[in-house]
């Protein structure tokens, strides 16, 4: 069961500066379990405290994550995952 | 140094006066690897706030996709300060995540909607570290060296 990932700009020194990269995973938990065992400090990035950090935007099929459960949202084989850091600030 | 080209500049000083009280936010997209700033992408300020700004979520989906799909990215990330100097503050440096991006701040403490100058200051955010950088304001950008 293959998933691809896009991985934006600022997260490339995890995965030796690929844009793309195949994980595996019934839901995005698991997803990033797997990611993790091949790009060790990736999840540190996602998750914090057992939950997705805030700051960062995490879709499936280009629905964001957090209107389909989460870290619990269900995946499929051929599924496109594109994680992107919020664009994001304030005074 | 950041270098833009006059249209683009007053561009986003304009949005920036318009959102007034409000926070203003959005990006310049060009060509990867060109450090040109091309094409200003105005986006809505989800967070709705004068102390806050965020890329709606789904905006910020659609926005990439389409740099993506023409070969882009975020050559400038701007967005505005109403109370405070054109200074990152340290959610501004704790959230910065195009590290190739020119962070573009503009301030609108002293004129808000009105006429008048703002202060346009621009910096690199890598790592937690803030350089400003030379802002030159050029009439068009130069043309495109043909190879």
């Amino acid at each position: 069961m293959a998933i691809e990932v896009k991985i934006p700009t600022i997260l490339r020194t995890y995965t030796a500066d690929a844009k793309v990269v195949t994980g595996e995973g019934a839901s995005l938990s698991a997803l990033i379990d797997d990611l993790e065992a091949s790009y060790p400090g990736l999840k540190d990035r996602l998750i914090d405290d057992g939950d997705l950090r805030r700051f960062v935007n995490v879709y499936v099929n280009d629905e964001d994550v957090r209107f389909i459960g989460g870290l619990e949202a269900e995946l499929s084989d051929g599924d496109e995952v594109v994680v992107l850091p919020a664009v994001a600030g304030g005074c | 140094m950041l270098t833009i080209d006059q249209a683009t500049y007053d561009a986003i000083i304009a949005h920036a006066k318009r959102d007034h009280p409000d926070e203003a936010c959005g990006i310049v997209a060009g060509p990867e690897g060109s450090d040109r700033p091309e094409r200003l992408v105005e986006m809505v300020n989800a967070a709705g706030s004068p102390t806050f700004y965020e890329f709606d979520s789904t905006e910020l989906l659609a926005l990439y996709k389409q740099m993506w799909a023409n070969d882009e990215e975020p050559v400038v990330v701007y967005h505005s300060h109403t109370a405070t100097e054109a200074y990152p503050s340290r959610t501004d440096i704790g959230l910065a995540s195009e590290p190739g991006a020119h962070y573009v701040l503009v301030s609108t403490r002293e004129h808000g909607n009105n006429e008048g100058p703002v202060e346009f200051r621009s910096y690199r955010i890598v790592d937690g570290e803030v350089t400003e950088e030379e802002v030159t304001v050029v009439p068009e950008l130069a043309p495109v060296e043909s190879s």
